[in-house]
């Protein structure tokens, strides 16, 4: 105990260099773990993005691409699926709900999504939670609009308030003949959900009755009385959710789906599509492990260069150990000794500081960012890297604790200044 | 063994050593020994060979050649982990200055050597109390040893909480080297005292090394190194 003793009591008498070097270990360990908190994180909100869905069908592209802007509002559909497709897919026996999803048009820099009051209670996230209305309620009649927590906080819209969908994405064209009215606002969801305006799919029909091959057609103003009383079943949809009976019949009908013959559809398992994706985003999450690993070498490479540079002054000390009996061998583990001790500090002292920059950044990273950052002990990944890192300083100690113990070979009890 | 190894507490025979290197350095000492209880002074000039010689007859380094018996065992044939321990068992060491870990406590400094020898951390019982009972006898304050680091002490106080650490356990033989060149001359006959006190007290025999020869008047025996020792510098010649 007293070996431990005296390398505590000499960090201490070099509180400066060490408490430096241990914070800048700290540090490094503190980005390590939060980038592993923030992947993890990352990985969760996304995996939580959509939930029990069995099925999302759309127009034959690719599985990504219709997860892209089905359920995150990223990209365009190629193309559409016909309302004879969709009614055929919804008729099928093993099809317990079937949402359809109609998108293209935007509000400000929102998307607009046609669909129908069943997605409020079909659409799930985060392991099984349903939407809910921080106020008011669904849409009713043909022009109320719903709009996520985001599009709320940042157009400042409250329930009452008129909207006018644009037509496209970035266009100047809007649909200023059928204004909208906002009848609900979703509570946060850290999902796109927060991101959309959610419409009827009449709604979208409607605005559209002008409107042919993507253009306005000129002179031809119908009201939005005469609009209500046409019939405003849809042509096509972009999209549609499903639910099967059991889930044994998932892959059955996605089969049957992708093999319709009368138009080229595509039929993906959520859950597949997304771990598809996040291979993907993973090289992105790759190289921030890769460079976090780099920064937490940095820093075990300046606490042996502080070791090294500290060597010089230290070798009365060696020689004072020698002389009372210490092996060389004694030395070098007593060097190591102190290195593991900072690195163990440093990790407790990095540990700190993650949960505290948790704590405090939390709420404005799931605002910010829509990222929910659970506030959790050490993964055993996470507990894996921490004693990684002081594995690691043990053994770049070990080039110092080398040298010290070639030093006190050749100097023995002969004692330099 | 034989009956006249024992009662040596230091003997050298027949010893060769040389330093590697360009400026080849080699010692060599036919013979020299010191009886049990016996007060010897050593003295030699600096670069006479007297630290090599100590860290001989410590074990720090071994002869090419030759015989190094403490308390009667002889050192050279022993592995170097070996001679660290057996250095730590029966041999205490006060250098000139700078003897003590300077952030570690006096007292921490003192029982320091006990923890690489274990049969003298036997012989101590309850350390910390011996300890304190060899600072009282070096009429050092007891609040002091375990409280403050040993920076915080006077040069005086810290080349006797050395002896203390070199008397604790009482190894059979104690090197000290010039340990009171660092002390005025008031002080020095004092820390002479102190230490021959102790070394009695302990058994202890006591081999001291200095170049001041007015300190032999306290001595049993003075020895010079050169009557001893035969330096040989290759390439100096």
């Amino acid at each position: 105990m007293i070996l431990l003793r005296l390398a505590l009591r000499s960090l201490i008498a070099r509180r400066l260099t060490v408490g430096l070097t241990i914070f800048a270990v700290a540090l490094s360990v503190a980005l390590f773990l939060g980038v592993e908190k923030v992947r993890t994180g990352a990985k969760a909100s996304f995996g939580d993005t959509i939930s029990e869905t069995d099925l999302i069908v759309g127009a034959r592209s690719g599985a990504v691409q219709l997860l892209l802007y089905s359920v995150f509002r990223i990209g365009n559909a190629t193309n559409n699926v016909t309302w004879e497709s969709y009614q055929d897919i919804a008729a099928r026996p093993e099809v317990d709900w079937i949402v359809p999803i109609s998108l293209g048009d935007s509000h400000r820099q929102f998307r607009v999504m046609g669909t129908t009051t069943e997605y409020f209670e079909r659409y799930k996230y985060r392991g099984g939670r349903s939407l809910e209305f921080a106020e008011g309620r669904a849409f009713d009649v043909l022009f109320d609009a719903v709009i996520g927590a985001d599009v709320a906080a940042s157009l400042g819209y409250a329930v009452g308030d008129p909207l006018v969908v644009a037509h496209g994405l970035a266009s100047f064209a809007n649909h200023d003949n059928q204004p909208f009215r906002v009848a609900g606002i979703l509570a946060k969801t850290g999902t796109p959900v927060d991101r959309t305006v959610v419409v009827s799919l009449e709604a979208i029909e409607a605005i559209h009755v002008d409107w042919q091959g993507g253009a306005q057609i000129p002179g031809q103003v119908t009201s939005p009385d005469e609009i209500r009383q046409m019939d405003l079943t849809p042509g096509a949809i972009t999209a549609a959710m499903i639910g099967v009976k059991s889930r044994l019949q998932i892959f059955a009908l996605q089969r049957s789906i992708n093999q319709y013959p009368e138009e080229p559809l595509l039929a993906v398992l959520p859950g597949v599509a997304l771990q598809e994706l996040w291979g993907i985003v993973g090289i992105a999450e790759t190289a921030l492990i890769g460079v976090s690993v780099m920064v937490v070498a940095t820093a075990l490479l300046g606490m042996a260069a502080m070791i090294f540079s500290g060597l010089n002054e230290r070798r009365r000390e060696m020689a004072i150990l020698r002389a009372v009996g210490a092996r060389p061998l004694t030395i070098m583990g007593l060097l190591m000794l102190e290195a593991v001790l900072m690195a163990l500090i440093a990790v407790l002292l990095g540990i700190a500081l993650l949960y505290t920059g948790l704590w405090v950044l939390r709420p404005y990273v799931d605002t910010a960012f829509g990222l929910y950052l659970p506030i959790e002990p050490l993964s055993s990944r996470e507990g894996i890297v921490v004693i990684g890192v002081i594995l690691a300083a043990a053994l770049t100690s070990l080039f110092p604790a080398l040298r010290a113990y070639r030093l006190s070979l050749s100097d023995g009890m002969t004692v330099r200044r | 063994m034989s009956d006249t190894d024992t009662q040596f507490a230091l003997a050298l025979d027949q010893v060769e050593f040389h330093w590697g290197g360009r400026d080849a350095f080699g010692l060599g000492v036919s013979g020299f020994r010191i009886r049990r209880g016996e007060r010897v002074l050593l003295l030699g000039e600096s670069g006479s060979g007297k630290s090599t010689l100590l860290s001989l007859i410590c074990g720090i380094n071994a002869p090419a050649r030759g015989s190094i018996r403490v308390d009667g065992t002889e050192m050279v044939t022993m592995r170097p982990a070996a001679r660290d321990r057996f250095r730590a068992e029966t041999i205490g060491i006060v250098f000139q200055q700078f003897n003590l870990l300077p952030y570690a406590s006096a007292v921490d400094n003192i029982l320091l050597p006990l923890r690489f020898a274990p049969e003298r951390r036997g012989r101590v019982g309850d350390a910390q109390n011996a300890a304190l009972i060899l600072t009282d006898a070096l009429g050092l304050a007891r609040d002091k040893m375990a409280s403050s680091t040993a920076d915080r002490l006077s040069v005086g106080q810290q080349q006797r909480v050395a002896v203390a650490r070199a008397l604790i356990g009482a190894p059979s033989l104690i090197v000290a080297d010039e340990p009171t060149s660092a002390l005025d001359a008031g002080s020095q006959a004092n820390f002479l005292d102190l230490l021959f006190a102790q070394c009695s007290a302990a058994g202890s025999t006591l081999l001291m090394v200095s170049h001041d020869e007015r300190l032999a008047a306290r001595f049993d025996r003075s020895v010079r190194m050169e009557d001893i020792a035969t330096l040989t510098r290759e390439g100096a010649a």
